[in-house]
C-alpha cells in the first residue's frame, strides 16, 4: 500500500471538518474524491502532507508514518506532489525556475542537471517553449501545467490534486485534464479532488464520495455512477450533472 | 539683495556630504538587515517563540513612538553617565540605525504580508523548509515590493541625518553651520546646502527607480507602465 489514511479527524473551532476518514491508495492507482462544497475535501488533502495538522488519526506513506511527530516533514513533502486550485506558481520566477527550485534547493541537484530535468518535465506537459515565461505571462491552463511539471520534477510517490481545473476558463480545462490523464496512464499514483465527472468516470480506478467530513461511499466508477449504494451519492451526482452538464 | 558665494566653501561641504552619505548608507543598510529580522520575527515568532515576538514588537513601537532627536540625545548625553561613551559620528550612526530599523521593520512586514499565502504553501509543499521558503520565495518578492516605501525611508534618512549636527558631527549640516558662523553668509550657505541635499536625493531616487525597473517582474507589484 502506498498511502494509508486511518481515522483522520480535524476540527476548526466548533466545526468538525473531518470525522474519521479512512482509505488507502495502491501504487499506480488514481482515486477521485467528489462531494459537496465545504465537506472537507481540501482539508483532507492538506492533512496528507501536513500543510494542515490533523487532530487525530494516522497516515502512512509506504512504511513511514507521516503523522509521527518524529518524522522530517520536509522530506515527506518532497515525495508528495501537490497541485493547487489556483496554481500558486512562484510569481517572481520563470516557468523553468519554478520547476528547478525544488530540484536545486530540496534535492540538492546541480544547476545543469536541474535545468535538463526541468526542461524535460516542461516538455512533458507541452510547455518546453515557455521555459522563460513568467507566470503572469501564461494562461491559467499553462500555469497549471507548469505547476504539474513542478510537482513531477520531484519524482513524487504520489500527487495530490485539489480541484486543479476549477479556476480555469472552460476552454482551458481540457489541456490540463489531458496531462493528468497521461500521468494516470503512465502509472503515477494520484489522489484527485474534482468536479469533472467525465475525468472521474474515465480515469479513476475508484471514486470516493465524501459528505460532511465522512466518506459515505467508495467504489469503482461504474458502481458510483450507475448503481450508487447511498441515496446521497445519487442525489449529489444528479445535482452535479445539472450544474456541469452530463458529458464532463 | 547682494548674494555672495565662495568656492572656498566647497571642500568642507564636500567633506560634509561624504559624511552624510556614510551616515545614511551605514544606518540604512544595517537598519535594513535588522528591519528584515524584526519583520520576520513579528510575523512568524509564535508559540514557544512568543517572547521574541513581544521583544521585536516592543522595539518597533518604542523607536517609532519616540522622537529621533530624543533618541540621539539619550545616546550621546545620557549613556555616558552609565559609562557608554560615543563619538558624535558613532552616536549618530547608532541613533539613526536603531530608528530606521524600526521603520523599515514595518515596511518589510507590510511587503512580506502582501505576498500571497499560497506562495508559502506551495514552497512548503515542495519540501522546502520554512526558512528556505522565506529565502527563495517570500523575500525575493517582498524585497521588490518594498522598494517604493524603502525609497521614502531613504529620503527621510538623508534629511533626518542632519539632526546629528546638534551633537557636533561634521556632516553636511554641521559643516554648513560652521561656515555660516565663520562667514556670516547664512542665507547663501544654506541655499547651497539645500541644493546639495536636493541633488543627493535626486540621484538616490534615480538609482532606486533604476533598481526597481531592473528587478521588475510581470505580475508582481504595481503594473508597470508600458
Ligand atoms: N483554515 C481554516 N480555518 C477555519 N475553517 C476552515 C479552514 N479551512 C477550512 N475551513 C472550514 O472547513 C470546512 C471544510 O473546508 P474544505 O475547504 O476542506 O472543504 P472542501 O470540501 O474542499 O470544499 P470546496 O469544494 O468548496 O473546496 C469548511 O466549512 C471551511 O469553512
Ligand atoms: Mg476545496
Amino acid at each position: 500500500m502506498l498511502l494509508r489514511v486511518v481515522d483522520l479527524h480535524k476540527r476548526y473551532g466548533r466545526e468538525e471538518v473531518l470525522k474519521g476518514v479512512s482509505f488507502f491508495l495502491e501504487k499506480g492507482e488514481t482515486k477521485v474524491i467528489i462531494g459537496p462544497s465545504g465537506t472537507g475535501k481540501s482539508t483532507l488533502l492538506r492533512c496528507i502532507n501536513r500543510l494542515t495538522e490533523p487532530d487525530r488519526g494516522r497516515i502512512w506513506l509506504e512504511d513511514v508514518e507521516i503523522t509521527s511527530p518524529k518524522v522530517n516533514i520536509n522530506r515527506i513533502r518532497a515525495q508528495i506532489g501537490f497541485v493547487f486550485q489556483d496554481f500558486n506558481l512562484f510569481t517572481h520566477l520563470t516557468a523553468l525556475d519554478n520547476v528547478r527550485l525544488g530540484l536545486m534547493r530540496v534535492k540538492g541537484m546541480g544547476k545543469k542537471e536541474a535545468t535538463a530535468r526541468a526542461l524535460q518535465e516542461l516538455a512533458r506537459v507541452g510547455l518546453a517553449d515557455k521555459a522563460k515565461a513568467y507566470p503572469a505571462e501564461l494562461s491559467g491552463g499553462q500555469q497549471q501545467r507548469v505547476s504539474i511539471a513542478r510537482a513531477l520534477a520531484m519524482d513524487p510517490k504520489l500527487i495530490l490534486f485539489d480541484e486543479p481545473t476549477s479556476a480555469l476558463d472552460p476552454e482551458l480545462i481540457g489541456e490540463v485534464l489531458a496531462v493528468m490523464e497521461d500521468l494516470a496512464k503512465s502509472g503515477m499514483t494520484m489522489l484527485v479532488v474534482t468536479h469533472e465527472m467525465g475525468f472521474a468516470r474515465s480515469v479513476a480506478d475508484e471514486i470516493i464520495f465524501m459528505e460532511k467530513g465522512v466518506i459515505l461511499e467508495q467504489g469503482p466508477p461504474e458502481q458510483i455512477f450507475y448503481s450508487p449504494k447511498h441515496p446521497r451519492t445519487a442525489e449529489f451526482l444528479r445535482r452535479i450533472t445539472d450544474l456541469y452538464g452530463g458529458n464532463r | 539683495m547682494n548674494l555672495v558665494f565662495s568656492w572656498s566653501w566647497l571642500p568642507k561641504l564636500a567633506e560634509g556630504l561624504l559624511l552624510t552619505l556614510e551616515l545614511t548608507a551605514i544606518s540604512m543598510s544595517v537598519g535594513a538587515f535588522f528591519g528584515i529580522v524584526l519583520a520576520i520575527t513579528r510575523i512568524y515568532a509564535r508559540g514557544p517563540l512568543l517572547p521574541l515576538y513581544l521583544l521585536a514588537s516592543g522595539y518597533v513601537h518604542f523607536f517609532r513612538g519616540t522622537p529621533l532627536l530624543v533618541q540621539l540625545m539619550t545616546i550621546y548625553f545620557a549613556l555616558p553617565t552609565v559609562g557608554l561613551r560615543f563619538s558624535p559620528f558613532s552616536a549618530g550612526v547608532l541613533a539613526l540605525t536603531l530608528n530606521t530599523a524600526a521603520y523599515q521593520a514595518e515596511y518589510f512586514r507590510g511587503a512580506i504580508q502582501s505576498v500571497r499565502a499560497g506562495q508559502m504553501q506551495a514552497a512548503l509543499a515542495l519540501g522546502l523548509s520554512r526558512l528556505q521558503a522565506l529565502r527563495y520565495v517570500i523575500l525575493p518578492q517582498a524585497l521588490r515590493l518594498v522598494i517604493p516605501p524603502w525609497s521614502n525611508e531613504l529620503i527621510y534618512m538623508v534629511k533626518g541625518s542632519a539632526v546629528v549636527y546638534l551633537i557636533g558631527a561634521t556632516e553636511l549640516m554641521g559643516q554648513a553651520k560652521n561656515i555660516a558662523a565663520r562667514t556670516f553668509r547664512n542665507f547663501e550657505v544654506y541655499i547651497v546646502v539645500a541644493l546639495f541635499y536636493l541633488a543627493l536625493i535626486l540621484v538616490l531616487t534615480l538609482i532606486l527607480r533604476w533598481v526597481e525597473r531592473k528587478t521588475r517582474v510581470p505580475g508582481l507589484g504595481l503594473p508597470g507602465r508600458a
